[in-house]
């Protein structure tokens, strides 16, 4: 065959293909009245992140089935329509626009990391829908954007909760080690702009690799520095091998975490290296040990007894972000027939909006909504947690 | 003069095709898939002149398309310049990068120089990750303005579809041009055989070099795209996996087929949107497909079906 | 000193791990003149299979390690018939992007079977680190140095002293010419997978203890361990080892006196080096096609 009916071949083939996608826009699912009222999720359900995604996927399909079961909003269901972004802020941001153009969401939880969020952001402020992330990072909602929320608890918080206790203990010298990525990131610009704020002085800086086999080097930099404590911040299982390090080298200063290791695979990780490990957490993992004066045990108790019964897993407290961003959308939602504006501005009404991750508050110029005692300081003892003071 | 023809009317049928596409979907998502696809086809050809036609491999292409991406994320936010300033920084920049890079690693062959441009990419990631005053880190470069000539703004999806597809159809013209032209036989000449090709007066070293530089240039321009598109870089977007994901396309649309590469870029943004719902089987349905293709027809889809419907005609023949 | 001491330990515990597979790369490429970029992923099923059977099944240390370098052996072999041998166009960039595929393919399967949480075992003997001039090193290190020079003694021996060793060492030097006087090429080059394979998975069980194994550390390991070859040489037993090591030290080094974020980007500023000014490697063992 010459090259010409090649040619001729090829561009049939191209024909075809621009057809098929065309005769795919036509098909798109016509909107009906009546139907149920469509909440989007963006989660990394698989891929590194997939410990964060995954609870959260979990998480917002138990909220929607609870608030269901109870009759819907305004007697109209609820239906989640979840994609996975893999941590892929590209694909984060498709799945964005496919939720919002085809499925008609009428609001968007999600996605689970900072690079992820901070690319779908200018998507939802274009449409006008409102976003309510579970990332972490700060830049989210600072500076605000009408539009944007988030349910996780700021590394402000965490860090102001790590230096508070180092305050305490009359700690002044620290060294820190940080994660190489957006999670470390996050953390290290709040442990240097607020160490100053506690009298704290950062002497030393290291980093870590997230697959990293060997911390020692960067450890004994930090010995050299001679600091009073030592903050490591990232997630699983980074901050394992650190903390194992740590014990191999016989250092016995205080090793602080970060929230990212909050939950009982660190512990299995990092063994009898885990011990005496301080780290600021949500109250999920200590929803057993608060006193029962504290608002969320019971809330707490409850979302944890459903989640293990219904899904036999662990629950964590980074599923709590997608169920406490379905529930503060739920109240938002009630009486606005669906009309995003009011549920945005509604959201910003809310007051002590008990959840997992704490009392949200918001406010036109808070769009996280968590005080520093959603918070609390915790040590690993003896495999489990205690409460620090 | 014949298959000039051809080629030009394949371009006005995909022309008029992209024109009806644009004008008739309504719905944001679709031409936010199709603009990726745009994106992607501009990131395959690219690859495809220089691993289809010239015949040398790049496990790091992805670094050029960061190059891109972040010169103008830098220029246009950081120093508040217009983006069709940045634009060309971006694309020299990517050039100057190329030209440096290019003459020492183009001396190697076959694995060597996929180690060599690998080597690269990961190296590039790694600045971008690291370098965090500058490129904002891991967690990204947020505020890329949109583009605007004058005071239209292409912030819709409808007329951003029509600049990039614009800028596909621009480049399918033009890198016919140059494989038909004196340059692509020696192209040609070079990924049949380097030596019989600098034997027969081919200027081996320069031709390679050249395309690469094309190519990197062309990756540059889908980066910038793809950074006012989507206002938001990362350095994930531009890592080894990103890398690995232009080859596939290429291999797997056609080497050396610019058609092919519109196929690859359609099938590899396409594929992910449908396979969602089986998420914990993708990567494993990725790999697979990958592997396949590859064993089975190793020349790519377009190639390869073609060849499958020669020989059956061959046989009828017999 | 003292730290000079200590980034010297992290710099050999690292190195081994890195010798180990780089000898995986560079035996494969010797005969078959093939780069396996599938290769972390061997590392890793070998590291999640010993952790499988000594956490879940517990079977003792020593029968584990067999059982996995054998198995791992064996999908090694599996994968060269199906994946390597029906290949229709074996060229560089065919092979390159066939084992690509294969370690997507790989990572997912892991994913499927182990999940996607990072695993822990105990080290292989319990001791309290030991405590050299200052520095401390721990027992695990000792038996991954112990064991990696073990292996690349092993193989030494058995291309010197083998029938088989011999034969395999003929073919990587011509083909035909081994052919020609009887030597079974295609077996060698299936026998050359299952060494190199088994090799990734005699790395994955000497770091599972040291590090979390999970479906998604191998590329890393994969990547820094071809550096680590092509460093001493692509090819080349010894040459590999001295690679790993090298690249281990410097990389710990680096992180000592330069900067901890910098520390990947270590191994590929030097693999660039390398090729752009001996790409043979420090010991080049093969004649390099380079222009």
């Amino acid at each position: 065959m010459d090259t010409k009916s090649k040619c001729r071949i090829i561009a049939i083939v191209t024909a075809l293909i621009m057809a098929a996608c065309l005769f795919c826009a036509s098909t798109a699912a016509a909107e009906q009245k009546n139907e149920p009222i469509k909440i989007g999720g963006i989660f990394s359900v698989t891929g590194p992140a997939s410990f964060l995604g995954d609870p959260e996927k979990k998480s917002m399909e138990l909220a929607i089935d609870r608030i269901n079961a109870k009759g819907g909003i305004d007697g109209r269901m609820l239906e989640a329509v979840i994609y996975d972004s893999e941590g892929d802020p590209s694909r984060a941001v498709r799945n964005a626009q496919r939720l919002l153009t085809r499925d008609n969401v009428i609001a968007i939880v999600g996605p689970s990391l900072t690079p992820t969020s901070l690319a779908v952001v200018p998507v939802l402020v274009r449409a006008e829908v409102p976003l309510i992330s579970c990332a972490a990072g700060n830049q989210i909602t600072d500076p605000i954007k009408p539009w944007v929320f988030k349910t996780a608890q700021s590394d402000i918080h965490a860090v102001s909760s790590i230096y508070a206790h180092m305050q305490k203990k009359g700690i002044k010298r620290v060294a820190v080690m940080i994660q190489s990525d957006a999670f470390g990131e996050s953390g290290r610009d709040q442990l240097l702009g607020q160490a100053g704020d506690f009298g704290i002085e950062v002497v030393a800086q290291e980093n870590f690799g997230t697959r990293d086999t060997d911390t020692t080097a960067q450890l004994t930099n930090i010995r050299r520095a001679d600091p009073e404590a030592i903050v490591c911040w990232g997630t699983n299982p980074g901050p394992a091998v650190v903390a194992r390090n740590v014990q191999q080298l016989g250092i016995e200063l205080p090793l602080y975490n970060s929230h990212g290791v909050a939950s009982p695979r660190f512990i299995d990780l990092a063994g009898d290296a885990a011990e005496g490990i301080l780290l600021p957490t949500g109250k999920i993992l200590v929803a057993e040990l608060l006193p029962d004066n504290d608002p969320q045990k019971a809330v707490l108790l409850d979302y944890i007894s459903t989640y293990e019964e219904r899904l036999g897993e662990t629950a964590s407290s980074f599923g709590g972000y997608a169920f406490d961003g379905i529930n503060l959308l739920a109240e938002a939602m009630k009486g606005t027939d669906g009309d995003k504006n009011k549920i945005r501005s509604n959201l910003e009404q809310i007051k002590g909006h008990v959840g997992i991750s704490g009392t949200f508050t918001f406010s036109g110029t808070d769009h996280n909504g968590l005080a520093p005692d959603a918070f609390v300081m915790v040590r690993i003892k003896d495999g489990t947690w205690e409460l620090v003071e | 003069m014949i298959r000039i023809d051809t080629h030009i009317i394949a371009c006005i049928v995909f022309a008029a095709a992209a024109t009806a596409a644009g004008i008739l979907i309504d719905n944001a998502y679709y031409l936010q898939v199709m603009i990726f696809i745009g994106i992607n086809t501009l990131l395959a050809l690219s690859l495809n002149m220089l691993m289809g036609y010239a015949g040398q491999i790049s496990l790091g292409h992805a670094a050029f398309y960061g190059i891109g991406a972040y010169a103008t994320a830098i220029l246009s936010t950081t120093y508040n310049l217009s983006p069709w300033i940045a634009l060309p920084v971006a694309i020299f920049a990517a050039v100057v990068i190329a030209y440096i890079v290019g003459i020492p690693t183009l001396r190697l062959t076959g694995y060597y120089l996929g180690m060599g441009t690998l080597g690269f990419g990961m190296i590039v990631s790694i600045i971008f990750r690291e370098w965090y005053s500058v490129t904002g880190g891991a967690s990204g470069f947020v505020g890329i303005p949109p583009l605007s000539i004058g005071n239209f703004v292409f912030d819709t999806d409808r007329s951003y579809f029509f600049l990039v597809w614009g800028v596909v159809l621009f480049f399918f013209i033009m890198c016919r041009r140059i494989i038909d032209s004196r340059v692509g036989r020696a192209l040609r000449a070079i990924h049949d055989g380097e030596h019989a090709a600098a034997a027969v007066g081919v200027n081996t070293a320069k031709m390679k070099l050249s395309i690469f530089v094309l190519s990197a240039a062309m990756a540059s321009l889908a980066g910038f795209l793809y950074a006012h598109q989507v206002y938001f870089i990362s350095p994930g977007s531009f890592s080894f996996l990103a890398s690995i994901r232009i080859v596939t396309m290429v291999v797997i649309g056609g080497m050396a087929s610019i058609w092919g590469s519109l196929l690859g870029a359609s099938l590899l943004t396409l594929l992910p949107e449908w396979l969602h719902t089986f998420a914990d089987y993708e990567m494993m349905v990725y790999g697979l497909v990958l592997m396949l293709v590859m064993i089975f027809l190793p020349r790519g889809l377009t190639r390869g079906i073609l060849d499958i419907y020669e020989n059956s005609r061959k046989k009828d023949d017999r | 000193m003292q730290e000079f001491l200590q980034y010297f330990f992290s710099g050999i515990t690292n190195g081994a791990i890195y010798a180990v597979i780089a000898i995986g790369f560079s035996m494969l490429y010797r005969s078959t003149d093939l780069i396996n970029f599938a290769h972390g992923e061997f590392v890793m099923i070998g590291a999640l299979t010993m952790v499988t059977l000594t956490m879940t099944l517990h079977v003792p240390v020593v029968p584990a390690f067999l059982i996995t370098v054998f198995g791992v052996a064996i999908l090694g072999l599996v994968f060269e018939r199906l994946a390597i041998r029906t290949v229709s166009r074996p060229e560089p960039i065919v092979l390159i992007i066939i084992t690509v595929g294969a370690s997507i393919f790989l990572r997912g399967l892991a994913m499927l079977i182990w999940g996607k949480d990072s695993h822990t075992m105990p080290p292989f003997t319990a001791h309290q680190p030991l405590d050299i001039a200052g520095a401390r090193l721990l027992t695990q290190s000792i038996w991954i140095v112990l064991i990696a020079i073990m292996v690349a003694a092993c193989l030494h021996f058995f291309y010197k002293r083998t029938l088989t060793g011999k034969a395999m060492h003929a073919c990587a030097i011509n083909k035909q010419a081994a052919w020609l006087v009887g030597i079974p090429s295609k077996l060698m080059t299936l026998l050359a997978f299952g060494l190199s394979t088994g090799m990734g998975a005699v790395a994955g069980i000497i770091i599972a203890p040291i590090t979390m194994p999970a479906y998604d550390m191998g590329s890393m390991l994969g990547l820094k361990g071809f550096c680590a070859a092509m460093l001493g040489g692509l090819g080349s037993l010894w040459g590999s080892v001295l690679g790993g090591f090298l690249l281990g030290i410097l990389e710990a080094l680096g992180v000592g006196f330069v900067s901890s974020g910098l520390k990947d980007a270590t191994a590929f500023l030097l693999l660039l080096l390398v090729l752009y000014f001996r790409p043979g490697g420090i010991i080049s063992a093969v004649k390099v096609k380079r222009f």
